[in-house]
């Protein structure tokens, strides 16, 4: 569904990506893992083509997005979920959701306001509030209702268990698979392996813009010298 | 109280066409954050064409329909200039597209020229409307009811269209963050096409609904444009009802000036101003604007570093061609030569400012233009001495630039711009209206420097000295620890202020220096042209050293010193073609479109390409 074909990104002068390839297929979970600083978010940024790679491709269901402005890449499918959630604080839950609105797609599974407000019922209760009254998890869920309101067929989710409650990463991990059981094709970054091991099918991992593993989480825990060499801190 | 209920009325209905551009404005820095300065144009457009309609369709059908085409007209003008001049541009560095509407300003105003000749329209009565209406025994025109009647409407309307639609929630969803608007499947393109027309519409409205009380001339385009900042500012960039309450309250109290303090008018908008941002920073109903949450974080800054031996010899070796001028050139070169130093010295206090400090002022020529004022008024009234009066040029202007910079330094970004623009309006309307101190437009004249120095020759040399090593000891100063701290400032004000570095006074100390250093070069300015004019004082004049600094680059530290090099030469060659500044614009828009990163820092970056590739086959 989505391939990544030896990408280079960079901000300004610092080189991040570094020839990356890797590929997810329809209907899984792919966590993409590694430390602080490895190139998980520009890794996102680079499909969403928010930071434009300079060589290489991003082909998704046959097309090159490298190149394409960020809202055409949202059209032709995939839904991105930032790390800093970038909810519109002055907007009001059903505002927010209003801005994600896009028209069905037929590959995609096909979201309405009211099967939202069951996934997140948080949301359905507070949906006349503004974005800025929402704690930190009720915005990610926000954030990631508003990504499905676009109908997507890949989302991409960055660093969806950062910085919330234990309890709600709990939530989170059963809303991913509820979405997968839907038919979404799902990739996260985490840095939390055992999040990423709940809720994925296969592990990428990468360390300064390069892939080092790329297998099962079976796999991966048949060599824990490569976790400990590209995941622990 | 008959009488001043009238008034209040005609307040109101002035403030019906001031609402209608002011939000129009609002709208448009809301979502894509420029600071449109050509909106004024598109009222003066807007003027021009309404009077035009007027005059083809009769009747009632006639009057109100030339109105809505009008709009409509002006939309279509205003999107053509989004797509051609703004859209390749928007990932220039920021504030850099005002220069651009500049430009836009510049060819509007000589297309306007062309089109409908210098000679003022008067504006036809709205047919069925053209007597008055007795409210308590005092006559008010009906067509002010009618304005009256009419503006709440409008700001339904709008306020309809942004709360309430999708594309209401899109475009406040884009003022937040743009480039989340995008990756959620929205083209900002079209977004901001549309709500750059929107509000190219309203201004355009707001000149053909006020043609039954004035008119369309040529002026039009800069006498509205600081009334309309001052609204912006006192209700509070981006709110519309903001702009309203602000709007009726400076046409309010513009009718009441006028009737019992007429000296006064220009300058009371501003002092309200001035007191509604000492108890409300953000006016009235704004928010507060914080740095780089709109999640547009450009490339970091390339450190800026002293010349190496090579660029001081090449520095040395200019200086030496300058000292030797006067051997082989005549009179006429070494004067245009002075009005390249002077506006040279002039634009590097205000690179200092913007560049160096990040604050972008909108306002320096107060400080030039100020300090001019100071030496000359000294001259003209007290015949003091042309050596004390010229010294007396930047100390005045330091003065001016510490109490404006009072109000101004503890505003960021385009409030601070704002701000520093509504000051400069003042010191203009004070140096305008005030004729008995300064002789309003008559100027003050007969300002010539002493004997030793009244020959081209020697003031040639007066003017290097101090010009050049006014830019010079700004260098100096850039390169220092102040310069190091105000830098600091610019780029992480935060991490600044925790390293133990208190940002608002440096910022402050750097705003008065910049101020005397403008002053510096309105003295020597003062003394080389023996007269000074309100117009040295205008937003025009603010403008073109904005101008330079931009189309010099801002990163670059000669950016300033080439852009006014660059710009009195072509200005001294266009200005004797007749439409001038039509081509002044389109080269200013060129530029801008072509050098992004202005002419010293596109021919850096080219070099580095060169040098770059040559670096890479090395490999």
């Amino acid at each position: 569904m989505l391939n990544v074909e030896g990408i280079h990104s960079y901000y300004g002068k610092a080189h991040i990506l570094n020839g990356l390839s890797f590929e997810v297929r329809r209907g899984e979970v792919v966590a993409l893992l590694g430390r602080n600083g490895a190139g998980k978010s520009t890794t996102m940024k680079s499909v969403m083509q928010l930071v434009r790679p300079r060589t290489g491709r991003v082909m998704f269901q046959d097309d090159d997005l490298v190149g394409q402005p960020a809202y055409r890449v949202a059209k032709s499918g995939i839904g991105y979920v930032p790390e800093d959630r970038r909810i519109f604080t002055d907007l009001t839950v059903m505002e927010n959701l209003e801005v994600g609105r896009q028209p069905k797609r037929k590959d995609a599974p096909d979201w309405t306001i009211e099967q939202l407000f069951e996934i997140f019922p948080n949301l359905a209760e507070r949906r006349g509030n503004r974005g800025k009254q929402m704690s930190g998890g009720e915005q990610q869920m926000l954030t990631i209702a508003r990504t499905l309101m676009g109908n997507p067929a890949l989302l991409l989710l960055d660093e969806p268990s950062e910085g919330i409650a234990p309890v709600i990463v709990e939530q989170m991990a059963e809303t991913i698979l509820k979405l997968k059981a839907e038919g979404l094709t799902v990739m996260i970054s985490e840095q939390n392996l055992h999040f990423a091991r709940s809720v994925a099918d296969r592990a990428i991992i990468i360390e300064g813009g390069e892939k080092k593993f790329d297998g099962s989480f079976a796999e991966l825990e048949a060599h824990p010298e490569i976790r400990d060499a590209y995941l622990s801190v | 109280m008959a009488f001043l209920f009238a008034q209040f009325l005609t307040g109101l209905a002035n403030a019906s066409s001031l609402f209608l551009v002011a939000s129009g404005l609002s709208l448009i820095f809301g979502v894509t954050r420029i600071v449109n300065f050509a909106h004024g144009s598109f009222y003066m457009l807007g003027a021009f064409i309404g009077v035009t309609l007027m005059e083809i369709l009769p009747g009632h059908f006639g009057f109100w329909g030339s109105i809505l085409l009008t709009g409509l007209a002006v939309g279509v003008i205003g999107a053509f200039v989004e797509i051609v001049v703004l859209r390749p541009i928007y990932r220039a560095p920021e504030l850099f597209q005002l220069v651009a509407t500049f430009g836009v300003i510049l060819v509007i105003q000589d297309l306007a020229l062309m089109i409908w000749g210098a000679e003022d329209r008067l504006g036809p009565r709205a047919p069925g409307l053209r007597g008055v209406w007795r409210i308590f025994g005092e006559p008010v025109p009906k067509y002010d009811i009618v304005l009256i009647a009419i503006t709440p409407f409008i700001l339904f309307a709008l306020w309809y269209l942004i709360t309430k639609t999708r594309v209401g929630v899109l475009v406040r969803a884009a003022t937040q963050d743009r480039e989340m608007v995008g990756a959620l499947g929205v083209n900002q393109a079209w977004l901001f096409t549309g709500v750059f027309a929107l509000g190219s519409a309203l201004a355009g409205w707001g000149g053909a609904l006020q043609l039954p009380k004035g008119g369309a001339d040529l002026l039009m385009d800069f006498n509205i444009i600081g009334a309309v900042f001052v609204v912006v500012v006192i209700g509070g960039m981006g709110s519309l009802p903001g702009a309203f309450i602000a709007a009726v309250l400076i046409s309010v109290l513009n009718v009441l000036g006028v009737t019992y303090i007429p000296q006064s008018t220009l300058v009371l908008m501003f002092v309200v101003m001035a007191i509604v941002l000492i108890i409300r920073p953000y006016g009235l109903l704004g928010r507060e604007e914080v740095a780089g949450e709109h999640g547009q974080v450009g490339a970091p800054e390339t450190p800026i570093r002293p010349y190496g031996p090579t660029g001081q010899a090449v520095i040395a070796a200019l200086l030496l061609v300058l000292a030797a001028l006067p051997l082989v050139v005549d009179q006429f070169v070494l004067i245009l030569m002075i009005d390249m130093v002077v506006f040279a010295l002039f634009a590097a206090s205000l690179h200092f400012i913007l560049g160096t400090g990040g604050l972008v002022s909108f306002g320096h020529a107060a400080f030039f233009g100020g300090g001019a004022y100071a030496a000359a008024l000294l001259v003209f009234h007290t015949g003091t001495p042309m050596e004390l009066a010229f010294l007396f040029a930047p100390l005045a202007a330091g003065l001016l630039a510490l109490g404006i910079g009072w109000f101004c330094i503890r505003l960021t970004g385009v409030y601070f711009a704002m701000l520093t623009l509504a000051f400069s309006q003042l010191v203009w309307s004070l140096a305008y209206q005030w004729r008995a101190v300064t002789r309003g437009d008559d100027g003050l004249v007969n300002i010539w420097p002493s004997d030793w120095l009244s020959e081209t020759i020697p003031y040639y040399y007066f003017t290097l000295i101090l010009g050049i090593g006014g830019i010079l000891f700004l260098r100096h100063v850039i390169h220092a620890p102040f310069g190091y701290a105000l830098r600091a400032g610019r780029d992480s004000p935060r991490q600044a202020e925790a390293m133990g570095i208190n940002v608002k006074r440096v910022q402050y100390a750097a705003f008065a220096l910049a101020g005397v250093m403008a002053g510096l070069a309105g003295g020597i300015f003062v003394f080389s042209k023996g007269s000074v004019f309100p117009t040295e004082l205008e937003i025009a004049a603010s403008f073109d050293a904005l101008i330079v600094v931009f189309l010099g680059g801002v990163k670059t530290l000669a950016g300033g010193v080439v852009g006014a090099g660059f710009m009195t030469m072509v200005e001294d060659w266009l200005t004797r073609l007749e439409y001038w500044r039509l081509l002044l614009g389109l080269v200013i828009i060129a530029v801008v479109i072509i050098a992004p990163e202005g002419i010293v820092g596109s021919i850096r970056t080219a070099w580095n390409k060169y040098r770059g590739t040559e670096e890479e086959i090395a490999k």
